[in-house]
Parts: structure tokens; C-alpha cells; sequence
């Protein structure tokens, strides 16, 4: 085999010199929540603006800034994408290696919990999704002292076992597994949102964090949560066929599939577009882009690209990328960020 | 029954027999039955899979259109000549075109929003259908002219029956404003049902309409050439050496256990490797059918290797003694009698090996060849994604109508896959005959 190694390397010796050309199309790169917006915005690009159309890859927001961070010249991308900020560990990282960026927010993505069109109606609140999905829960039993109660293994086995007013069905929870960008964002916003209706909890937040983190964001493992896969289209015809399932994943899902199954109700707000474009509804996040300044200008077309992306044709209130799902940002933020792509401001952290 | 002859008359024994008889052909049977409903039931379920992925595909291989007259206003069409003053080009707000011609369809429908509504009954592929009729026949200009513009996605569900118009508008996709104009453009008879040659003739898009697989496809053909190109010679020569030349000896064992065991090494190591030593190492490009056919090389080389050195020892050595004994080396028995011989299996296991690594995105995932990508590669350095990484792109897009396009995806790729392994087939029995 080493032999064949060696033969090999040789080849790859003389197919070295194609690497060296130059790059005349963008590369982005990142999370698969931003991909179908992402994508949307390449193909209008390339179909109107005489560049290029933009290689979209779907690499998930950590492993785009992973190749993003990696350096400047044309084998590195140019823009990642990310359904959450960049960690001050990413930034720093991005910094030793000389890398200057601007951040654009392009808009909100709702999580919904969602079940069967044919199943009864269930209004949560941030602290019965708390109660329903993590795996330590405050014991029911025993008055709480005033900063502290005992976690104890979850022990609601009924919706109706955590409040009376829910219906009385299995709990049955089919979620996102835990390489997804939307599992993060449900664990930090429903299940650490709803533990804040424990005052204990949030005096913990502040003592010790890592075990507050831990408490609240462990996804319970009884068999009541289900990782359902990353593909959404999958869960929504699983949610079809039975009617005791809750789903968890994206709003553009439960947007297309408004015949099949409905959003529940969070803290008595509805998962419609209004009310996840109005911060009404709770579990939303903001999508993000990254764009690395040393390449605008090397690589043609940056700037017209990321122009085209936070114009008011594709990330406005009735721009195109309204029709694939995003939930468009408020109209002074989005002329903020369009002033901040044109003028290129350097993200500091 | 080893005792016949002197007992064959008596009857106790005789009686013995005759059920010991029965009890074999029992057994066989019963064996013949488990056979039988082991071999029914894998095919139940390939024949219910099979049904299943085709039955979705269907309403994918066509697609409505809606036949508009389009008027085409000579002033606003720029078109370059070259020197013979042949049109090469034509150039004009095509969009434009089309949305008048929508407008007069409905002069009662005046405000913004409303106008917006109408203009999404039609795909962001219809202008490209009017300067595609105007650019085949320039003499179109300044005419009106009947044009057939696919409609949207969802309408176009609608017309295949898999969105129901009987449900509440709130759970519908399309709105009961949209089905009224949609009907009484099906009342003038001017929606058909067409061939979806999008679903070819285009690359990838996020309009499920407009998506197409030419560009998944050129981009299998280009890695599959470079595996083939580096996995078969590599694969043959070092099974040719290892089998017919090399020492037994410590070292060519523990390379043949090594070699043995890296056909059973999870594909996505491979794209590991590819990537810190393709793509981080040597600097090729990322998302290139170039980098892709190498990690895919490597993986199919294992197979090759094997599969290659099982036919070279079916050969009997035989041949090998008579080609010796009338003089020849050990390089022309091996090249004249002995590797013609082992061929057609070498060329089963390349084939094997290579359908392998045609239907394979683990490897790719990790260096960039599961992208959008709407051009079309040319070369084996442009960027490219390859058909079922297509179709794993495809599965994850929310739009209703990529299901049927996902469905469309898998049975394009087992068709390629069937013609690749037909044509082999044929080959190598055109191979064995010469024989």
C-alpha cells in the first residue's frame, strides 16, 4: 500500500499547480439554518448580477468558522454563515489569524413546537417545556427553600402531569439531535427560559453557572424526548401519523405544512409570523452572516453580494427570502446592518 | 440404508425406513420453504421500496405551464450582432414582459400587494422561457407571442392534486385568490401539463421547479472518471505484484491484512484524509470533482485490490506451467495469458467497487462537495456536487414539492447506476468472448 501512496502523491504532485489559479466565485460557507436563505440570495445573485452564483456549503455554523477562522487567501471562504452569534473563542481565533469581519443579522428563525392538526390544541408556557423535557427537574413534592430544591429525575410522564390544564396524552417529544444548530437554541431559550420561573434557579445561574447550565439545558434521556433526525420533513409526516407526538424544529417547517400540523401555543403567544417578527413569541433567534474584509475586493463580487443579501428586495419585509421562511428583522435594524455591509464596519467583541 | 440385502424383507425395519424416508424429505422441504420465503420476503421489501421511491417520483417528471400572450415591445429589447450582423444576443427586462402580460390577464387587480400575489403564480424560471423564445427566433421581436411559463411550485401542486383545494384557506398554501385566477386561466385552457425538462437541463435551485440534476450529474461523471482513472491501474498493479510477484514474506503479510482491513474502514475516514491531506496539505481545491475522486479512489482501491487477487488465483496454474514451458517470462505470462484471463472478474470488482463509491456523500461531506452549486462543472478543478449528495440537499429543503424531486433524484441515480453496471456487463462479456 505505501508503494501506491508514494504513486499517489506524485499525482497529486503534478495536480498542485491547478490550485494556484485565482477564484472568481464567492465561497461561503456554515450553518444549515441560514443554507436555504443563504442559497436563495446566491441564485437571484448569479441570476441578475452578471457574477458568478456563489458555492454554497452546508457545513453547520461551528465548522464554518472553523474553515472560516482558518486564514486569509482564496483556498479559505469568504463568508460564513451562523444561526448564532461567533463565540469569543471563534473571534479570537479569527483575530491571531490576521482576520477582520463585518456582522450582518439578517433576520429571526422561530422554533415551534408543533403537533397534529387532528390532536387537541396545547397552550405551553416556557416552564411546561422546562418541565417537560429536562432530564433533572425541581421535585414537585417538596416545598422549595428559599435557594435551593432538590433536582430530582424527571417524574412527568403526561402532559397532564405537569399542569392540570394540559391534555391528558403521554409525553412524547420528537426534537432535533444534538449536532443541530436548533437544539442549542431550543435548550437556551425554552428549557433555560423556562427555568426562570424558579427563583432558585436563577440565584444558581449567578453562584454556579456550569451546574445551572447542566441542570437546565440536559435534554432528558427516558425515552420522552426522541432525537428525530435532521430531516424536518421527516418529523412533520411523523407528527401526521400520530397525533400524540410534538415536534420540535424551524417555523419555515410549520409554515409549509399548515395542513398537516399546528404550532402550540408559548406563554399564550401564537408561532405565527407576526408574532415571531414582533419578539412576541419566545423562541426565536437571529441568523447571522460573517464577511471577511480581506478578500472584498480580491474576490469579485463581495460587496455587490452581501449588498444584494440585506437589500430590501430579499431581506425586507416583503422581499423574497420572506417567502422561504425568514422572519425579516424590524426596519431600523435592517437599514442598520444594510449601512453596516456597505460601509464594512469591523466587528469588535 | 448402508444394510440392504438379507433384512430387505423385514417389515418392522422396512417401516423404519420408509419414515426415516419421509422425515429427510420433511426436512428438505421445510428447508426449501425457509429458502423460498427468505428470497420472497427480501424481494417484498425491494419491490415495496422500489414502488414506493417510483409512485413519489411521478408527479416530478412533469410540470404545469401556463401558455401567456407575451408581448415583446421592440424598443425595449437590446440586441448585439456580430460582424455577419447574426443576433448573438438579446437582452431586455423579460420580467417585465411577463408581468404586463399577467396584468391584462387581470385588469381588476390594481393594488401592490395584489399585483405581488398574481406575479407569484408563475415560477422566477418564466422569463427565462421568453428570451429563450425570443433568442431561437429574433423575427419575435416587437410581437406578441404565445409563450408557455411554468407556473410556481405550489400551484403546481395544486394542479397535481397533492395540495387539497377543499381544505380551509388558513391550512393551505395557496390562497382561494390564487386558485380563482388559476381557475379561470384553466377555464381559458391554458394551463398543460408538460415533460419537466427542468429536472435535466437545469443545476441545482431553491425553486423546486427550476431545480434540475445536470449539474449533480456532470459532477458524478467527472469523479467517477478520476476514481476510475486512479483506483483501477493503482488497484491492478499492486493485486498484479502482490499475487504474482512479491515474496510471502512478514511484510507483504501484514500489507495484505492492512489491505484487507481498509475495505472495512467507515467511508467518512476517507473524507477525513482527503481533507487533511488533499485539501490542507497539498492545497487542491475544496468542493472539486478532483479532490473527490481521490478520496473516493482510495476507497474503492481496497476493493479492487481484492477482488482483483481472488480472480488472478482462480486462474489455473495450469496456464501459468504451459506459458513457462514454451519459454515465456514471468511478465508475459502474466500479461499475455494470465491477466487477460482474470479480467472479467478484475472488472466486476472495479465495477462493484466503483457503484460503491457513485453512491457515496460521507467522504464528501468533509471536503466541501455538499454545496449549492448552480453552474454546471466543466473540468474536473470547478466546483461540483455529486447526485446523492443532491439528493440529500434536496430531502432537507422545507418546500413541499422537493419531495417529489428528492424521489426523482434516487431514481435517476439508480438508473445511472444500472446503465453504468449494464455497459460493463456488456463489455466484459464482449472481453470473455475474445477469449
Amino acid at each position: 500500500m505505501t508503494k501506491f501512496k508514494f504513486a499517489l502523491g506524485a499525482l497529486i504532485g503534478v495536480s498542485m499547480s491547478v490550485s494556484a489559479q485565482a477564484r472568481d466565485q464567492i465561497e461561503v460557507v456554515g450553518s444549515s439554518t441560514v443554507f436555504p436563505f443563504s442559497t436563495t440570495v446566491a441564485e437571484q445573485f448569479g441570476r441578475s448580477s452578471g457574477f458568478k452564483t456563489p458555492v454554497v456549503e452546508s457545513t453547520g455554523s461551528g465548522g464554518g468558522m472553523k474553515l472560516f477562522c482558518a486564514g486569509i487567501g482564496l483556498e479559505h471562504p469568504d463568508i460564513t454563515n451562523a444561526s448564532r452569534r461567533i463565540k469569543e473563542k471563534e473571534f479570537k481565533n479569527c483575530q491571531t489569524n490576521g482576520i477582520d469581519m463585518t456582522e450582518i443579522v439578517i433576520g429571526f428563525d422561530g422554533i415551534v413546537v408543533a403537533n397534529s392538526k387532528n390532536a387537541a390544541d396545547l397552550k405551553l408556557t416556557l416552564e411546561h417545556i422546562y418541565l417537560a423535557t429536562a432530564k433533572k427537574v425541581p421535585d414537585p413534592n417538596k416545598p422549595c427553600q428559599a435557594n435551593w430544591c432538590e433536582p430530582i429525575d424527571n417524574p412527568y410522564v403526561k402532559w397532564s402531569d405537569i399542569d392540570a390544564s394540559l391534555p391528558n396524552v403521554k409525553i412524547e417529544i420528537l426534537g432535533p439531535p444534538p449536532t443541530s444548530g436548533t437544539r442549542d437554541a431550543f435548550q437556551e431559550l425554552a428549557m433555560s427560559g423556562g427555568s426562570k420561573a424558579y427563583p432558585h434557579m436563577n440565584a444558581l445561574k449567578k453562584s454556579d453557572k456550569s451546574l445551572w447550565k447542566k441542570l437546565t439545558r440536559t435534554v432528558r434521556e427516558d425515552g420522552a424526548w426522541i432525537d428525530a433526525g435532521e430531516n424536518d420533513n421527516l418529523m412533520v409526516s411523523k407528527l401526521a401519523a400520530n397525533p400524540d407526538a410534538v415536534g420540535v424544529f424551524g417555523y419555515s417547517f410549520l409554515d409549509q405544512n399548515a395542513d398537516k400540523i399546528k404550532g402550540s401555543v408559548v406563554n399564550g403567544v401564537e408561532p405565527t409570523f407576526e408574532n415571531i417578527a414582533g419578539g412576541d413569541y419566545k423562541i426565536s433567534r437571529s441568523l447571522y452572516f460573517y464577511v471577511k474584509h480581506a478578500h472584498v475586493g480580491t474576490v469579485p463580487g463581495i460587496a455587490e453580494f452581501i449588498s444584494a443579501f440585506t437589500s430590501e428586495r430579499a431581506y425586507g419585509e416583503e422581499g423574497y427570502l420572506v417567502d422561504k421562511g425568514l422572519i425579516p428583522l424590524p426596519k431600523k435594524l435592517r437599514d442598520q446592518y444594510r449601512q453596516d455591509a456597505k460601509t464594512l464596519k469591523k466587528l469588535a467583541m | 440404508m448402508t444394510d440392504r440385502g438379507p433384512q430387505k424383507n423385514d417389515p418392522i425395519r422396512a417401516a423404519r425406513q420408509a419414515q426415516r424416508l419421509k422425515k429427510r424429505y420433511r426436512k428438505e422441504r421445510r428447508f426449501r420453504a425457509f429458502g423460498m420465503s427468505a428470497v420472497l420476503l427480501a424481494t417484498g421489501i425491494l419491490a415495496f421500496l422500489m414502488t414506493s421511491i417510483v409512485y413519489t417520483s411521478i408527479p416530478a417528471f412533469t410540470h404545469h405551464n401556463l401558455t401567456l400572450d407575451v408581448t415583446i415591445i421592440a424598443e425595449e429589447v437590446d440586441i448585439l450582432r456580430d460582424d455577419q450582423g447574426l443576433v448573438t444576443n438579446v437582452d431586455a427586462n423579460w420580467l417585465g414582459f411577463v408581468r404586463t402580460a399577467l396584468r391584462d390577464s387581470f385588469p381588476e387587480v390594481t393594488s401592490r400587494r395584489d399585483k405581488r400575489d398574481l406575479y407569484k403564480l408563475l415560477s422566477i424560471g418564466a422569463p427565462d422561457a421568453v428570451r429563450d423564445a425570443v433568442q431561437a427566433d429574433p423575427n419575435l421581436i416587437g410581437q406578441t407571442i404565445q409563450v408557455r411559463l411554468p407556473l410556481s411550485d405550489d400551484i403546481d401542486l395544486v394542479m397535481k392534486g397533492l395540495i387539497d383545494r377543499n381544505l380551509p384557506e388558513t391550512d393551505r398554501l395557496v390562497s382561494d385568490r390564487e386558485l380563482a385566477w388559476l381557475d379561470k386561466f384553466i377555464a381559458e385552457q391554458r394551463v398543460s401539463e408538460n415533460f419537466a425538462i427542468q429536472l435535466f437541463a437545469n443545476g441545482d435551485s431553491r425553486e423546486p421547479e427550476m431545480a434540475g440534476l445536470k449539474g449533480a450529474l456532470m459532477g458524478s461523471l467527472l469523479t467517477m472518471l478520476v476514481t476510475l482513472l486512479i483506483s483501477f491501474p493503482l488497484g491492478v498493479l499492486a493485486a498484479v505484484y502482490l499475487q504474482e510477484m512479491a515474496p510471502k514474506n512478514r511484510l507483504t503479510q501484514i500489507i495484505e491484512v492492512n489491505i484487507n482491513n481498509l475495505a472495512a474502514v467507515p467511508s467518512i475516514v476517507f473524507g477525513l484524509l482527503g481533507l487533511a491531506v488533499f485539501i490542507s496539505f497539498f492545497q487542491l481545491p475544496r468542493s472539486a470533482p478532483l479532490v473527490g475522486g481521490m478520496v473516493l479512489a482510495l476507497m474503492t482501491l481496497p476493493t479492487i485490490i481484492i477482488a482483483t487477487r481472488a480472480s488472478l488465483a482462480s486462474v489455473p496454474p495450469s496456464i501459468r506451467q504451459a506459458a513457462m514451458g514454451v519459454g515465456a517470462s514471468r511478465l508475459q505470462v502474466i500479461m499475455h495469458h494470465v491477466l487477460p484471463l482474470a479480467m472479467p472478474g478484475i472488472l466486476t470488482g472495479t465495477i462493484i467497487g466503483l457503484a460503491q463509491a457513485a453512491g457515496e456523500t460521507a467522504p464528501l461531506l468533509m471536503i466541501g462537495m455538499m454545496a449549492f452549486i448552480v453552474d454546471t462543472p466543466t473540468d474536473v478543478t470547478s466546483k461540483a456536487t455529486v447526485l446523492p449528495a443532491q439528493i440529500y440537499m434536496w430531502a432537507n429543503n422545507p418546500e413541499r414539492a422537493f419531495v417529489a424531486r428528492t424521489s426523482a433524484g434516487i431514481v435517476v441515480l439508480l438508473s445511472f447506476l444500472l446503465l453504468v453496471n449494464g455497459l460493463a456487463i456488456y463489455f466484459r462479456k464482449r472481453f470473455e468472448k475474445r477469449w
